[in-house]
């Protein structure tokens, strides 16, 4: 195995172009390591990305927006005195990772490169309109969140690229953002179902909203039918339940021994409607 | 005098002193299974099945051995041939040989098959990716009812013994009938009568430390094995058994454990690791990873269970009937018979007929996990028994007191009862705030009550005082449960020194005579029992060295607070003379002085329990968060309240994971489905309350103090506790476990 540690996201691409076989990109490891420690997989290249400059940096740009490193970790979200107040959604949902000494590692980026249906953070990125810097070796492209995993396990990444940055849009004025997941436990558990919402307000009325489901099909959905059933509603109960007959109807999930595909699907509309609350609650500027 | 407002007749007995291992184990000082070396060590690691019961044509290690870094590989031919095959649980040795290291059959996911000892654990992974092996897969089965139909593949033939009925299933092995009366005409006498069927899955004993041993056996037959075990001396046996030495040769020590609860009363890789040095010549060290302790240690065993209980408006119970059946993996000795004897044991039947039935499948080989086979028939009885109430309108603590089992009642599987106190824990809990607590909508409240026989077992200690009036003790039970702050209490108060002047050492099996396993809640009923017979046998001597020295006959003194004092006034005018004093110069009196035991103590005293469990059910998730708990068991005597108590909730958080989330997940194929920590659901801390105590002690007349183990008892009621709390909670019956989210939600939709 070789290791490398480029000191940036250029020399990474180009290492990892020219690298045979497998290649994994290490930032938090809270993945890759445990898959090599249990014989999962066994990278011939190992790029470590966490010397590069600026990586553990999380920024809130003149516009409003945030641009935050790839080797930023849950812990460093958490404990950011201003980034939770902007999207307590995003923040709560990488929080929900792990243990405590997992949050102290593990990053967005890798949450979203492992490509699991199931990671927390990917729903309420989706939600939030969240988009990635690409870095290949054709230069750099900017993508959206959804459209990162394109399977279990799989990315859009080609050989080569890798993320180089997160981009949060700039919360604006009367929006909210949740995100619910449902374990039979209480923490330290993988999602059965995961559910992101965002929304802005115009008065009491969704104007703006973005439903993203998670555990409940190959890949995160970011579900067009959930959105439209609740803008332009006070997110009353009729808006619920379609809300709720929506993000069942979008889940195509698989039975396994996390959960069967009925209490899925089932389970998709009750988080729907308890996350949607949430969202609507913090866009009227309540605590919730 | 200083002590005039000690209510106890105990100095020592009964406080709750520190643990003598507490800062061993909070500074990492302890040393457990892995944290073993040795020079020259190799790492040793164990290819396994992939196939839950294929036959093995051939194994072919050439390239392995061929390898720089392979110091030796071994199979079934390694080990001895002497154990032989024999029905039911008379063959044990060859039982857990064939499961230690498969022989011609693998017959569950993960089954070991070979084994390789290289110069690095890495290189012995990845060693193993060059042994191959062909297999012929076989159909196979893991579930029971399944694998009692006439359908079913035969995992072996000719392993059921005597007991089994003409006719059933070779996959059945053993079976128990008992009871006493007519069950039909019991059940004809009720005014209700309920029929019901219930289902437990296998749960693994999730200790947090994974087996572990270093391993050294020389070519001249002389061995040495330090393990993480419940019992050394079991180790000791079985492994020279397999290797075909001498068991006299064998050395083995006990680590500290990490835990066992039942499940490391028996070998995995102890004999792998031995035969692996033996073939290299050089000591061996092998752990196991998490994914392997589930999937080839010993889970408990699944079940399948059918209910029959008749009881009248006033909630006399007139007939109970169970029939058991359990699942216990490609091996004898699923807890069947235990099952059937401990659902009805708290009751007082005219009635009662159980029948249990001990069944082979494609699983791993069952191991004991605390009250082995009785979680699994109270969870099904009291249910019945709740649902009884529920349709009588009864309270069920007076249903269960109307019918419980007291001093003199003769036993649904035979005996009569010495002096119990089920009555006090039920009086204990209907007399708890908590069951008069009031419940929010969406909440449910269940108790239930539960058995466990408790065990006596081989048991050796030895004592030896130093100059200085200090006491060394040793012990042959590892110590699962804080057993060494008991034993140093039991010892102190017999004694008279205190506490801290006593050191308490797990002694191995070339250093004192032979132990029984810490199972069966034995360890501070037996060893402690011990304990007290050597310590007296101590303070013998120390009354005669004393009389010796006041020139006055031995019986003519006693043993007071920690000195000799002269029996009466006509045995002579003497000061009391300390321990120390006597020790001081017992070279030149006699010599050292020493207390021994060794015996069968056979006085265990059994031990009931009830549980109060608030349950709270999401109606639009399934979830259950479980509010409160409150463990009321009796414990004879508590020596160490702390250790107790801990013992008490101990038993209720894994009940709770095995009622609510914990299970076996197999697939199509037959392969264990969650094998890792993520996706085996064990409880974590914050799923769980507060777990309130309640310690009833009625004497067991059995022990010297009154002690009744208590380690066994506390795991027994919660499943069913929690399952009537979740009824009633969800108003719709629970029978099957786990109760998991998308088991209880598809209950109420089916509901309606």
């Amino acid at each position: 195995m070789d290791y490398h540690s480029p000191a940036s996201f250029v020399e990474a691409s180009a290492l990892a172009a020219n690298a045979t076989g497998i290649t994994r990109f290490l930032a938090g490891g809270t993945d890759v390591l445990v898959q090599l420690r249990s014989d999962l997989v066994t990278p011939d290249t190992l790029i470590d990305i966490k010397k590069i400059n600026g990586v553990r940096d999380i920024t809130r740009n003149a516009d409003g927006s945030w641009t935050l490193g790839v080797a930023a970790t849950g812990a460093e979200m958490s404990e950011h005195p201003e980034l939770g107040r902007d999207w307590p959604g995003v923040v709560e949902a990488m929080d929900l990772i792990g243990s405590t000494q997992v949050q102290g590692r593990a990053t967005l980026t890798g949450n979203l490169c492992n490509g699991s249906p199931a990671a927390d953070s990917v729903p309420a990125m989706v939600a939030a309109g969240v988009t990635v810097t690409v870095t290949g070796p054709d230069g750099a492209r900017e993508l959206a969140v959804e459209d990162i995993p394109t399977g279990p396990g799989k990315t859009a990444l080609a050989k080569g690229e890798l993320i180089s940055a997160v981009n949060i849009p700039a919360r604006g004025a009367n929006g909210g953002d949740a995100y619910l997941r449902f374990i039979p436990r209480t923490e330290m558990d993988i999602a059965v179902v995961g559910v992101g919402v965002n929304l802005r307000l115009d008065g009491d009325k969704i104007i703006e909203a973005r439903v993203s489901l998670g555990a409940v099909a190959p890949t995160v959905l970011l579900v067009e039918d959930c959105a439209k059933a609740i803008i332009g509603t006070t997110l009353d109960e009729v808006a619920l339940d379609a809300l709720a007959t929506a993000a069942s109807a979008a889940c195509n999930p698989i039975d396994d021994k996390r959960g069967t595909i009925e209490f899925r699907t089932e389970v998709a509309g009750v988080l729907a409607k308890r996350t949607a609350k949430i969202a609507y609650a913090r866009a009227k500027g309540e605590h919730a | 005098m200083a002590l005039d407002d000690r209510k106890s007749e105990f100095n020592f007995v009964g406080t709750r002193p520190d643990r003598p291992d507490g800062l061993d184990k909070v500074t990492g000082r302890a040393k457990f299974g892995a944290d073993a070396y040795a020079p020259g060590m190799l790492h040793g690691a164990i290819l396994r099945s992939p196939h839950a019961h294929a036959r093995i044509i051939k194994i072919d290690a050439s390239k392995a051995e061929a390898h720089k870094d392979v110091k030796a590989v071994v199979t079934r031919a390694d080990f001895s041939d002497k154990p032989e095959f024999k029905p039911g649980l008379e063959g044990e040795f060859w039982n857990v040989l064939e499961n230690v290291m498969a022989g011609e059959k693998a017959l569950y996911d993960g089954h070991a098959i070979a084994a390789v000892a290289a110069t690095s654990a890495l290189a012995a992974r990845d060693a193993l990716k060059l042994i191959e092996v062909e297999y012929e897969v076989l159909p196979h089965v893991t579930d029971v009812d399944k694998a009692m139909a006439p359908d079913a593949p035969v995992i072996r033939e000719g392993a059921a013994d005597y007991s089994v009925p003409a006719g059933m299933h070779p996959n059945v092995v053993r079976y128990h009938e008992s009871g006493h009366g007519e069950v039909e005409a019991g059940f004809a006498e009720a005014d209700l009568v309920i029929e019901d069927s219930f289902a437990t899955e296998a749960t693994h004993q999730g200790y947090i430390e994974p087996h572990a041993c270093l391993a050294m056996l020389g070519n001249d037959g002389k061995g040495e094995l330090w393990c993480t075990t419940q019992g050394h001396w079991y180790a000791q046996k079985y492994c020279a058994a397999a290797l075909g030495i001498e068991t006299a040769q064998l050395r083995v020590t006990a680590s500290e454990i990490g835990g066992g609860f039942g499940g490391k009363t028996t070998v995995f890789i102890e004999p792998v690791a031995l035969a692996l040095s033996r073939k290299a010549n050089r000591p061996v060290k092998l752990v196991m990873s998490r994914s392997e302790v589930f999937r080839a240690t010993g889970p408990t065993s699944s079940a399948s269970m059918d209910i029959k209980i008749g009881m009248k408006k006033d909630g006399t119970i007139t007939g109970a009937q169970g029939i058991f059946r359990l699942q216990g993996g490609a091996f004898p000795g699923a807890p069947g018979d235990m099952t059937a004897m401990c659902g009805f044991a708290p009751y007082n039947l005219t009635n009662v007929r159980q029948v249990g039935y001990d069944v082979m499948a494609n699983r791993p080989k069952q191991a004991a996990y605390r009250a082995p086979g009785a979680p699994m028939g109270a969870f099904a009885v009291e249910s019945v028994i709740d649902e009884l109430c529920k349709k009588l309108g009864l309270d069920p603590i007076d249903v269960r007191l109307k019918n419980a089992a007291h001093e003199g009642t003769k036993a649904n599987y035979g005996p009569t009862y010495e002096r119990i106190g089920l009555v006090e824990t039920l009086e204990a809990a209907k007399a708890h705030p908590h069951y008069a607590a009031p419940l929010k909508p969406g909440q449910g409240r269940g108790i239930s009550c539960g058995f466990w026989f408790n065990h006596g077992g081989e048991t050796s200690v030895s004592l030896a005082l130093s100059e200085d009036g200090s006491a060394q003790l040793m012990v042959g039970t590892p110590d699962i449960g804080g057993s060494r702050a008991s034993m140093a209490l039991m010892a102190a108060e017999v004694l008279g020194i205190p506490y801290e002047n006593i050191r308490v050492t797990i002694a191995d099996t070339a250093t004192l005579g032979y132990n029984d396993v810490s199972h069966g809640s034995r360890v501070t009923y037996a060893s402690g029992l011990a304990t007290i017979k050597a310590a007296k046998h101590a303070v013998e001597k120390l009354c005669e060295r004393a009389a010796v020295k006041w020139g006055i006959p031995g019986d003519a003194v006693k043993w007071e607070d920690g000195c000799a004092v002269p029996s009466g006034p006509n045995a002579g005018d003497f000061d009391p003379m300390p321990l120390a004093d006597i020790t001081a110069d017992m070279g030149a009196t006699g010599g050292p002085i020493s207390g021994h035991f060794e015996a069968t103590p056979e006085g265990a005293g059994v031990s009931f329990g009830t549980h109060i469990v608030d349950a709270e059910v999401d109606p639009e998730t399934g979830k259950t968060s479980v509010i409160r708990y409150t463990v009321i068991q009796d414990a004879g005597k508590a020596i160490h309240p702390d250790y107790v108590e801990g013992q008490f909730q101990g038993g209720a958080a894994q009940g709770i994971g095995w009622a609510l989330n914990e299970e076996y997940v197999y697939g199509e194929d037959g392969r264990l489905q969650n094998s890792i920590f993520l996706d085996y659901r064990i409880p974590v801390a914050s799923d769980l309350p507060m777990i309130d105590t309640v310690i009833v002690e009625v004497p067991n007349p059995g022990h010297p103090f009154g002690v009744r183990g208590v380690g066994e008892t506390g795991i027994v009621p919660p499943l069913a506790a929690i399952a009537n709390a979740v009824s009633n909670a969800a108003g719709v019956r629970m029978r099957q476990l786990p109760m998991s989210p998308p088991r209880i939600l598809a209950a109420l939709k089916e509901n309606g």
